[in-house]
């Protein structure tokens, strides 16, 4: 067996890759681009529910933000730790992204605009996560596949925290039901841009598929985000902003409208609402954080020349 | 100007009176409090992600601190207030935390200087207070003390690491430690006296280690036990209170 073979014939078997292990170079790149972008999502991810931290309406609320914030920094280091197997450092992969030539996840670069964008993002947000992640924990590459049971839990802890949030609203007063409403209306159809484009359209679903990255294609992660959260939607008393949403009893699904493609590819290019603010921020907090950097460095540097003499 | 209003609050022991031991504990509270406050406007600014995690969990420390003792406080008090209402329905002129709390984060080496001067305060106050006839308090303090402990060893790894560092580093280090010196003899008002001398020898340790040296002008300021505050204190609390403020009365 050639080791092309070879490698297909344990990603069949449904045993994993090792960092050690031969490998496609494009199986290597596929997953450096995917896994970083991962992590920089949980990164940049941090900041639209920041915002937020300081105005938590009650000390509960303030620390499980707190508490959900720092699960997603802990995300992002077990993801680029994962993506470093490859071959990769950390300090390149956030250089990447901070020069733009590394993406991360659209959806964090809409506002967070009301308290209830809180609960809407645990719900939705993690939620479409979940939906993603689930099939990656089963994915061909060991380190990644492990970091994402890991995370996979802290996410339910999250999509559940989110949900609960927003039931309270919404038994809540009118002013606090409008809340969630408004919420629910702005984030709706970014979450459901989070499963990529269309299968037809995407460029990397049939390889993924073949080296077992990806497991369900792009429309059928949608739709099982949709059948779940409709539900959820429902119980809530919330209106999904999607007139052609119902529920075909035929396909024992439901049937919903189509994204607005124009938005999701002008987000994905670096025009949404935040995407300059979300990188600018990152920037800004590296850049100042270089001196705190160098000075560990240096310290460290003398202590060792200090212990040799 | 220096001592513009002394402090009649109570401090480290636990008065017989109620009306004392309340006005303790939201002092304690308030400090918490306001620094949670402060630490939580860091996460996702600072260096490096495994100090957004750290600067977290020092967050959340301070935070669960000011949780148990308001409600603490609210319980001996005995007239239904809660957490929430301790928090966020007091002004700046009842909460009667440190002026040193409540100054802003500034660069991280002034974050490690007023951490560093805090955290060697609260090991003091909690090994003290862990010992208190007020069992709940007692409970509070002991479990305060180990986060202390943590909490300690990273402020002070931090500033004798920025202090040996590098030149810029050392600069900003002493920069931060002459800003924020005249607020730490507030600390030791009145039966907190007795915290002083540990407190100055933690802190010469460090200062040692980091080479940096403390401030010649013995001005002082003081006041915050008082509710007497540095002008920051009301945007940190307007921040904290708005939605309370803005939507009174529900449940969240
Ligand atoms: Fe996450
Ligand atoms: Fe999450």
């Amino acid at each position: 067996m050639s080791p092309e073979e070879q490698f297909q014939a344990i990603v069949d078997a449904e045993d994993k890759i090792e960092p050690s292990d031969w490998m496609p170079e494009g199986y290597r790149q596929t997953l450096i681009r995917q896994i970083a972008q991962h992590a920089h999502s949980e990164v940049i991810g941090m900041q639209p529910e920041s915002n937020w931290i300081t105005r938590a309406p009650t000390l509960y609320r303030k620390a499980i933000l707190i508490a959900k914030v720092q699960d997603e920094a802990g995300h992002g280091l077990y993801l680029y730790s994962a993506a470093e197997t490859l071959g990769v450092g950390r300090d390149e992969m956030q250089e990447l992204l901070h020069q733009g030539k590394h993406k991360y996840s659209s959806i964090f670069n809409y506002p967070t605009l009301s308290w209830a964008d809180m609960g809407t993002i645990g719900w939705l947000v993690d939620g479409a996560a979940i939906t993603n992640q689930v099939m990656l924990t089963r994915c061909s590459y060991g380190p990644y596949a492990r970091a994402m049971v890991r995370i996979c839990k802290e996410e339910s802890f999250h999509q559940r925290q989110g949900y609960e949030l927003l039931i309270r609203l919404c038994q809540g007063s009118a002013s606090q039901k409008a809340m969630a409403q408004d919420s629910i209306n702005r984030w709706w159809w970014p979450a459901l841009m989070m499963f990529g484009p269309h299968d037809g359209d995407s460029t990397h679903t049939e390889q993924s598929m073949k080296w077992k990255i990806k497991r369900v294609t792009n429309d059928d992660l949608r739709q099982q985000f949709v059948d779940m959260t409709v539900r959820q939607a429902d119980y809530l008393g919330l209106e999904v902003p999607d007139p052609d949403l119902r529920w075909n009893e035929e396909r024992g699904h439901y049937d919903f409208g189509d994204i607005d493609w124009e938005e999701f590819w002008r987000v994905v290019k670096g025009n949404g609402p935040m995407n300059r603010e979300r990188v600018a921020h990152k920037v800004k907090a590296w850049d100042d954080g270089a001196w705190v950097r160098e000075a560990a460095m240096a310290h460290a540097a003398k202590e060792e020349a200090r212990s040799a003499a | 100007m220096t001592n513009q209003i002394t402090s009649t609050a109570p401090q480290g022991t636990s008065p017989a009176d109620a009306g004392d031991r309340i006005t303790t504990l939201l002092a304690h509270a308030d400090d918490n409090m306001v620094l949670a406050q402060r630490l939580g406007e860091l996460i996702s600014n600072t260096a490096e992600l495994e100090i957004d995690i750290a600067l977290g969990n020092k967050a959340l420390d301070h935070l669960g601190v000011a949780r148990a003792l308001y409600t603490h406080a609210g319980s001996t008090e005995g007239e239904g207030r809660t957490e929430d209402d301790l928090a966020m329905f007091r002004t700046e002129r009842d909460y009667t935390n440190l002026l040193l709390v409540e100054q802003p984060n500034g660069d991280f080496a002034h974050t490690m200087v007023l951490q560093l001067f805090f955290d060697a305060y609260q090991m003091e106050l909690w090994k003290d207070l862990s010992g208190s006839p007020d069992l709940t308090l007692g409970g509070i303090a002991a479990k305060a003390l180990k986060e202390a402990t943590y909490h300690l060893r990273f402020s002070s790894g931090w500033v004798i690491r920025l202090g040996d560092g590098t030149e810029e580093s050392h600069h900003r280090v002493q920069d931060g430690v002459d800003a924020l010196w005249r607020y730490t003899s507030e600390m030791f008002e009145g039966a907190a006296e007795k915290y002083r001398s540990a407190w100055t020898t933690s802190i010469e340790a460090a200062f040692v280690d980091a080479n940096l040296e403390i401030p010649s002008d013995p001005y002082q300021r003081t006041g915050g036990r008082g509710g007497f505050h540095t002008e920051h204190l009301g945007f940190l609390l307007a921040e904290m209170q708005w939605m309370q403020r803005s939507y009174p009365g529900l449940q969240w």
